[in-house]
């Protein structure tokens, strides 16, 4: 569809001279330098702020590998999953597992982040299986169940046998090492002191790079076509030969793998986790960041994760202050205002923008389709 | 035998509280086709308002009947929960009516995050002590001494749940709102062709469904002692489960799903420490023996897995008889 659009877009470009300036290959390629050099940049100037903003920074790119994975299950396949966090902790312990004190076990990263992203694809597999055959409400129902599963096992799986180390969570998780440079210790490099947060930065852009370009090309390839005809309609998706229940289970996995993944990468920044860090509470916020930003749309996602993301230390900010001055005292906690805002995103949006802030085309038709064609809504879905 | 009794007691009591809650999930679901997240918080609220009542009176300086105070707590918070059953729907349920599933599904999340931290800011971040005004008074029903006991609490609950399953049952099936409601149910255009206010009804099943939801916040609240602003969502969950469990849908199947889920639970909790003791194995290694001399319970999963039966319930429900044991629908139509 959107190859379509371009294409009247260019013939009406030879009247408007504007447009045809905007479509030219090279103000494209001059937008991406430019884009790149100021992320770059980025660190260098947050870092002079503090090192603290770089750690925030890393922490909402981690934000959008979630929010992409989960785009994959609600976006594109339009499965509501709403214990994604778990795969995030399973990747995560799988990570610390394998790389601290606890069990002695050092292992280098690039051998257990793909561990931690099979790992949590079986995990995804195993709880797709069974339920991916019933559509819409039971499946976001039993991912909660889920989400609450793993954060229970994870908080009791110390007796008998001590294998998560329960509430305490693993400490001493080794950073990554590439050769030499160790992702934890600060470096010169011409001239430029290269702190364990701003090479963390630079790894997470690489990879957030790499995760783009695979959304991109899954999201027009063969399969995320499939999984868009799926989304929009189940009954004629299989009439037209897509077999759904594995396509539906390779979204799930795939979702999952990008959660693991993102989790490894959580465990070497942060040195420390335990099941505190994998609360619903987390799931609500990706998805917040999905639906925010627009479900199935790449772009609006990663948009929804930097402004949710950002949100609470801007609110940290401002909050405090602006409620002493107002009241005399801190009456609502920055905590819950985040809450309450990650509540209402979901609300408002779906009431007002149900296809977010920045729509995927089809996406739009689909959710703003059923409501001026008021007849669909009779039919069973 | 005495502990089986005890379990069955409290698995009793807590399945009447579920099949409460599963009610009023059971019968928005059944009228709309909608999961309401959102239920299990506006049984936080029900519990959170009687709190304060209960808290305001009993600190009086003329202090009613214990009894008389419960019951005022109860009478308060049924019709604040009816309002935030009545304004959840106009707000956000109605306007969404006609949109595609996801869409409703995602507000009621949004909605229960929003009710749970409007509850903590108005109430507390902290588990609330509920004060046992009415002093819980233990009955034996064995001879033995150390013997299985009952509660006057427990037996209240159970008493208050029957009777407000049978009440909504005739409701259901006695009066006209009730034929309107299944009307409503089984074709929404063709009851308004019959005259049905289809939007009066749904109005009226979420508010009915929140006055059900405020008596089992108030009864959660006054069996474990306490209420806390997350309470809704792990009980909503099981009773969610327990929906599911009976059929989702039919108002028996919300009862019988409650009452099988909390002894399913309490029976589970109760020997899950037993069934899954590595002690049972000793003699399949030296290793096992020995440490099972020092210490006889090497159990693997003890009973602090109780929140996990419900969910497997739910997963073994859905992929062995997605209709539930006394539901029809197909599961597709969810």
């Amino acid at each position: 569809m959107d190859r379509a659009s371009d294409a009247s877009l260019k013939s009406y470009a030879g009247v408007g001279g504007f447009v045809a300036s905007r479509r030219h290959p090279a103000f494209a390629w001059i937008g991406v330098i430019l884009v790149a050099l100021v992320l770059i940049a980025l660190p260098f100037a947050l870092a002079t702020i503090g090192t603290a903003w770089v750690r925030i920074t890393n922490l909402a790119i981690l934000f959008v590998f979630l929010a992409l994975g989960l785009n994959i299950v609600v976006g594109f396949a339009g499965l509501l999953d709403l214990g994604y966090i778990a795969f995030y902790a399973v990747g995560a312990y799988v990570y610390a597992l394998l790389a601290s004190p606890h069990f002695n076990l050092h292992l280098p990263f690039w051998a257990i982040l793909p561990l931690g992203a099979a790992v949590a694809c079986m995990f995804g597999v195993l709880l797709g299986a069974p339920t991916l055959k019933l559509r819409g409400d039971y499946l976001a129902i039993v991912t909660l169940g889920f989400g609450e599963i793993i954060r229970i096992f994870l908080n009791n799986l110390s007796q008998p046998v001590n294998i998560t180390n329960g509430p305490q969570g693993v400490t001493l998780i080794d950073p990554f090492r590439i050769g030499t440079i160790n992702f934890r210790n600060t470096d010169t490099f011409a001239g430029l002191a290269f702190t364990g947060p701003i090479k963390y930065y630079y790894l997470l852009l690489v990879v957030l790079v790499v995760v783009i370009v695979i959304n991109l090309r899954l999201q027009d390839s063969r399969i995320g076509r499939a999984w868009e005809a799926i989304r929009e309609d189940e009954v004629a998706a299989r009439a037209m030969g897509i077999n759904t229940r594995n396509m539906k289970l390779l979204a799930f996995a795939m979702g999952a793998s990008f959660g693991g993944i993102a989790g490894g990468m959580f465990s070497a920044m942060q040195g420390f986790i335990s099941p505190e860090s994998f609360i619903l509470v987390e799931s609500i916020m990706v998805l917040a960041m999905v639906v925010l930003g627009g479900m199935g749309n790449i772009w609006g996602v990663i948009l929804g994760a930097l402004l949710l993301s950002f949100a609470p230390e801007v609110l940290r900010y401002t909050v405090e202050p602006v409620q002493r001055a107002m009241f005399g005292r801190m009456l609502v906690e920055p905590e819950v205002i985040r809450m309450l805002l990650f509540g209402f995103a979901l609300v408002l949006m779906m009431l007002f923008r149900p296809a977010g802030i920045l729509p995927s085309a089809t996406r739009k038709r689909e959710l703003e389709g059923g409501r001026t064609n008021g007849v669909q809504g009779a039919a069973p879905r | 035998m005495d502990i089986f009794l005890q379990q069955l007691i409290n698995g009793l009591t807590l399945g009447s509280v579920y099949a409460i809650v599963a009610l009023g999930y059971t019968m928005v679901y059944g009228i709309i086709q909608l999961i309401n997240f959102a239920h299990g918080e506006v049984v936080m609220i029900g519990a959170m308002v009687a709190y304060s009542v209960i808290v305001a009176l009993a600190g009086a300086s003329a202090p009613l009947p214990p009894l008389a105070i419960v019951l005022l707590g109860a009478l308060v918070a049924v019709p604040v929960c009816m309002a935030v059953g009545f304004t959840l729907e106009r707000v956000a349920y109605r306007p969404l009516r006609k949109a595609p599933r996801l869409a409703p599904l995602i507000t009621a999340i949004g909605l229960s995050i929003i009710l749970q931290h409007l509850a903590m800011i108005i109430w507390s971040r902290n588990p609330l002590p509920y004060p046992q005004v009415v002093q819980s008074v233990s009955y034996h029903i064995t001879d033995t001494p150390n013997g299985a006991t009952i509660t006057n609490v427990q037996i209240a609950i159970i008493v208050v749940s029957v009777a407000m399953m049978a009440g909504l049952t005739a409701l259901v099936y006695r009066t006209k709102l009730g034929i309107a409601m299944r009307a409503t149910a089984q074709n929404q255009a063709v009851a308004g062709l019959m005259g049905i206010d289809i939007n009066r009804v749904i109005a009226l099943t979420f508010v009915i469904a929140g006055g059900l939801g405020s008596v089992a916040g108030v009864m959660v609240g006054s069996y474990y002692g306490v209420a806390h602003y997350q309470m809704g969502f792990l009980l909503g969950l099981k009773a969610f489960s327990a929906a599911v469990l009976g059929g989702i849908g039919n108002l028996a199947g919300a009862m019988l799903g409650g009452i099988l889920l909390g002894l399913i639970e309490a029976l589970g909790a109760g020997y899950v420490g037993d069934f899954t003791n590595l002690c049972h194995l000793a003699s399949w290694s030296d290793a096992l023996a020995k440490r099972c001399e020092t210490d006889p319970n090497v159990v693997l999963f003890g009973s602090n897995y109780q929140d996990v039966f419900a969910f497997i319930v739910l997963i073994l429900v859905l992929v062995f008889r997605p209709s539930g044991l006394l539901g029809e629908r197909v599961s597709d139509r969810a």
